[in-house]
């Protein structure tokens, strides 16, 4: 850790570590988290899903769940008085699958039951009774773009299919390397289960659920459209978030919650275990790409060429959007005037994937990186020096024309990392417990091999593709106190922290409360994207400076001063030989500001992938070295180095946590996390199977930031988010490649990948 | 269906030095489960159910355990600790105030196990290496941080115990 972490401003502003406002609770125990929500006469509700990937329903009978005592109802897609399905882009996912229709993977919702106990519930699902016509589950993406599958659904078996044609397509170069890759499907992961309370409206007519998401009012709208219900009628309350990182983009629970309360009219909680939260959310995408570099002989890239096949899944969720993600950064953070790529997503009855930390960006960096690496060998030149060699830079053209407008600081990201020292190597007489394999004490020091690997990678900020992903908040001011709304999910990143140090550096003053996440307020859009410091943060600001100009209106009135010579430096009111505290200037004084902040519009990509998609752009560039043990195939990764463009650091501690956090989760995915899935089926459905980065799996972490300032942020500071779990993945697969010397196309590496 | 009342005899639990009577309790619930849904104490967490991930850890007679794999019948008579009894009169520990001043706190669901753990780790061990340190708290995974600030956080501890 070698940030600078020092204090300069007033404490609590931006740029200072200021005191989370939900740490107290937190650290006691005391937070509310969605799992912690009860009310009077409460029901507990749950799921019956299918063991199926793909089958036709035949029958439901839920006469024998009804029988049970404490069994207060059993719902099931006969009982859903709105829309049938719901869906982010697409509205294909059945809230339950109904009697002669499908169902299409292994976990999806058939009925719901609420009871008056857990146990109950359990008793209940086991008594309903479904005759399925089990058939064939489509699991081979290839077969969808190729089309020899049979339909998984009557929307079509492609989610999306986008091409990116640019420059001179037969453009060749004398150097060139190929090669096919693949990234297994993983989990989110987040600590928290899914979990809500709804609680219906005494007269039957609506219903307020708390639950943890990440964008209340795209819920909302689903919910509502699913229950047949005015969405003013379907109230939603962020209940504590446990962590998300994408998998609380999608409706889980929320529609079943609602509906069982609005049955019953009383309040119901569902709480997933954890088996169930691994078939309740989408995960990241699985992938198979081909990418072939051209390039001189020197290492330049000529051009990329690329086919990435996403397998979404059965149903639709954000597919399309990862797609694009996925083929616009094919060419990663370098320049390229010639690309010919071709992108499919795809449905299959395997789990569903949508949203993780990268959304698509992952899975082409672990592509175009682990090229890098092949072109520099081929070129005979350092891998350092290949991706300075190409480095990206502000003005440079995307291969979808699109101009990068955004500050580009590659070269100095790959730099600084460069800069920081390398750990020590082992020593011979190295503590075992600190080889690969730890504890079991199964490494011979003599074998263990270090290896050194890059990754770079640019990463798109915001929702893309003319989507106005706006944000809003809203400011008051009464006796000299601030209060914060906004309806920005807090899933842990601390944005609730952000926003008090926002207000209190625009208006001076240090109190600053938040009111309750709802939505009593216009939308945030989701916590996802890298974009809530943009853009609730912006809204925040635009909010705080709304209030701002209304009180130097109100001390130029009343004190007679020139407005425009006033404004408020640290905590005073400063103008023309004028000087008041900013406590005394907001005495008796109110205001109430709510506004709207949106990002410029961007435009749909046209048949050749050419268009402004996105928004703006983040950079970051990682260092992994690892020990491997080439005879158990174990790998420990020893330090990751990073040097990350941030555009302004508004909370150190904060970045340097979301920094670590997303290392730890690239480096789950190059060498530990995969959900196994078997012919449609989920083979390691619990934390005991499915392996997370544990205290003894995290490296040394060694962060720079990378300070310049972003002049079309509204703070100047990009979100910091993902691109720390983007290109550490290939940083890590390339150490181990470097160690042993495999080619190692699939992440995760197995032991088995290492050492056989 | 069983003829037999899922329903248990109503006990008593002694948790941070208080006596809870149980009642209404079915038989086979969890310490976790009675912790959170019986006796209003919802500070431990329950996130695998299966011993993994530390979430639920509570001190049972001076032992660390994960609370979702133990009977909540089978902890009667002894003294259990969570981390609503960690902090004097609702003042912080500590080990609750270096998280907070180290960055150890994200979405915090995985924390209240984690206090537990750092405290009962220290008490036993109060001049840890990072090895010991890391080893004795590998049981409990965190997915928003990464550990680095929590070691830190650790390390905060270790010295200023070392210095009063």
């Amino acid at each position: 850790m070698s940030v600078d972490l020092g204090v300069r401003n007033r404490p609590g502003t931006l740029g200072t570590n200021a005191d989370r406002p939900d740490g107290v609770a937190k650290v006691q125990g005391g937070f509310a988290f969605s799992s912690d929500m009860w009310a009077d006469n409460m029901l507990w509700g749950a799921t019956l899903r299918s063991p199926h990937p793909f089958a036709r329903i035949v029958s439901i009978d839920v006469s024998a769940a009804w029988k049970i005592p404490g069994v207060a109802t059993v719902v099931t897609a006969e009982d859903v008085p709105g829309e049938p399905n719901y869906g982010l882009i697409m509205q294909d996912q059945p809230v339950f699958a109904a009697v002669g229709d499908h169902v299409r993977y292994c976990g999806e919702p058939v009925a719901a039951v609420a009871a008056d106990h857990p146990e109950t519930c359990r008793r209940a699902l086991a008594a309903i009774v479904v005759r399925y016509e089990i058939l064939e589950p489509v699991v081979d993406p290839e077969r969808c773009v190729d089309g020899s599958a049979p339909e998984v659904h009557p929307a079509g078996n492609i989610y999306r299919h986008q091409r990116i044609v640019t420059g001179d397509i037969d453009a060749t170069g004398d150097v060139v390397v190929e090669g096919h890759y693949e990234i297994g499907m993983q989990d989110q992961a987040f600590l928290g289960l899914e979990s809500a309370l709804a609680v219906p409206d005494p007269d039957g007519r609506g219903v307020e659920l708390y639950v943890a998401t990440q964008w209340l009012h795209e819920d909302r709208k689903q919910i509502a459209a699913c229950l047949a219900l005015p969405e003013e009628s379907v109230r939603l309350v962020l209940g504590g978030v446990g962590g998300a990182f994408g998998a609380r983009e999608d409706i889980s629970l929320q529609v079943h919650t609602c509906l069982l309360a609005m049955r019953t009219g009383r309040p119901v909680r569902i709480a997933y275990d954890r088996a169930e939260s691994f078939y309740g959310h989408v995960h990241r995408h699985p992938a198979r790409i081909f990418m072939r570099h051209h390039a001189t002989r020197d290492g330049r890239i000529v051009k990329i060429e690329s086919r990435m096949v996403f397998d979404g899944g059965a149903y639709c969720s954000t597919s399309p959007a990862v797609l694009i993600n996925g083929i616009t950064h094919a060419q990663g953070p370098y320049k390229c005037d010639n690309a010919v790529v071709d992108g499919w997503a795809v449905r299959t009855n395997n789990p569903p994937c949508g949203a993780m930390r990268g959304f698509g960006v992952v899975q082409a960096c672990y592509a175009h990186e682990s090229q890098m690496d092949k072109l520099a060998a081929a070129c005979g030149v350092d891998p350092v020096d290949i991706r300075l060699l190409n480095a990206m830079e502000t003005g440079d053209r995307l291969i979808t024309g699109q101009v990068v407008d955004s500050v580009a600081p590659v070269t100095e990201c790959i730099r600084r990392t460069a800069e920081i020292p390398l750990p020590p190597p082992l020593p011979d007489d190295v503590d075992p417990l600190e080889l690969p394999g730890g504890t079991g004490l199964t490494a011979d020091r003599r074998h263990v091999r270090r290896g050194v690997g890059w990754g770079v990678s640019i990463k798109n900020l915001m929702y893309s593709e003319g989507f106005d992903d706006y944000s809003t908040a809203r400011c008051r001011i009464s006796d000299g106190v601030v209060t914060l709304k906004f309806a920005t999910a807090e899933v842990g990143q601390g944005f609730v922290m952000l926003a008090q140090q926002i207000a209190r550096t625009v208006l001076g003053i240090d109190e600053v409360l938040l009111d309750t996440i709802d939505t009593g307020v216009g939308s945030a859009g989701s916590t996802s994207a890298s974009r809530q410091t943009w853009m609730s943060g912006g809204a925040v600001k635009m909010a705080c400076d709304a209030v701002k100009a209304r009180l130097l209106d109100h001390v130029s009135t009343t004190h007679g001063v020139d407005r425009d010579s006033l404004d408020i430096v640290d905590v005073e009111v400063v103008g023309d030989g004028f000087r008041i505290p900013v406590s005394e200037a907001v005495r008796g004084f109110t205001a109430d500001e709510t506004v709207e902040y949106h990002h410029p519009t961007t435009a749909e990509l046209d048949e050749n992938g050419q268009g402004n998609c996105h928004v703006a752009f983040a950079f970051v560039a990682h260092r992994a070295v690892v020990d491997v043990d080439p005879d158990l195939g174990l790998v420990k990764v020893v330090q990751i180095a990073t040097a990350q463009d941030v555009g302004r650091v508004l909370n150190p501690i904060s970045c340097l946590g979301q920094v670590e956090g997303g290392i730890a989760q690239g480096l789950g995915l190059a060498v530990m996390e995969e959900i196994v899935v078997d012919n449609g089926k989920v083979r390691n459905p619990s934390f005991t199977d499915y392996l997370l980065p544990t205290f003894l799996d995290a490296p040394r972490v060694e962060v720079v930031f990378v300070e310049q300032h972003e002049p079309k942020a509204p703070l100047g500071a990009k979100g910091v988010g993902e691109p720390p779990c983007i290109s550490v993945t290939p940083a890590i697969a390339n150490a181990i490649r470097n160690a042993t010397g495999r080619e190692l196309p699939r992440v995760p590496i197995r032991p088995h990948d290492v050492c056989l | 269906m069983t003829d037999v009342s899922p329903v248990s005899d109503p006990y008593v639990l002694r948790v941070n030095g208080r006596e809870h009577r149980i009642e209404d309790s079915w038989l086979g619930e969890s310490l976790l489960f009675v912790l959170r849904e019986r006796a209003a104490l919802p500070g431990a967490k329950g996130a695998c159910e299966q011993g993994e991930c530390g979430s639920c850890t509570v001190v049972m007679d001076g032992r660390a355990v994960c609370s979702c794999l133990v009977l909540a019948a089978s902890a009667v008579d002894t003294d259990i600790v969570t981390v609503e009894g960690l902090g004097r009169d609702g003042s912080l520990s500590d080990v609750q105030r270096a998280f907070l001043d180290e960055g150890g706190v994200q979405c915090g669901f995985c924390t209240p196990g984690f206090i537990v753990a750092v405290h009962h780790l220290l008490e036993h061990n109060p001049a840890p290496s990072d090895h010991e340190i890391r080893e004795a708290l590998s049981g409990n995974i965190c997915r928003c941080t990464g550990y680095g600030r929590i070691l830190e956080a650790v390390h905060n501890v270790v010295v200023r115990r070392r210095g009063s």
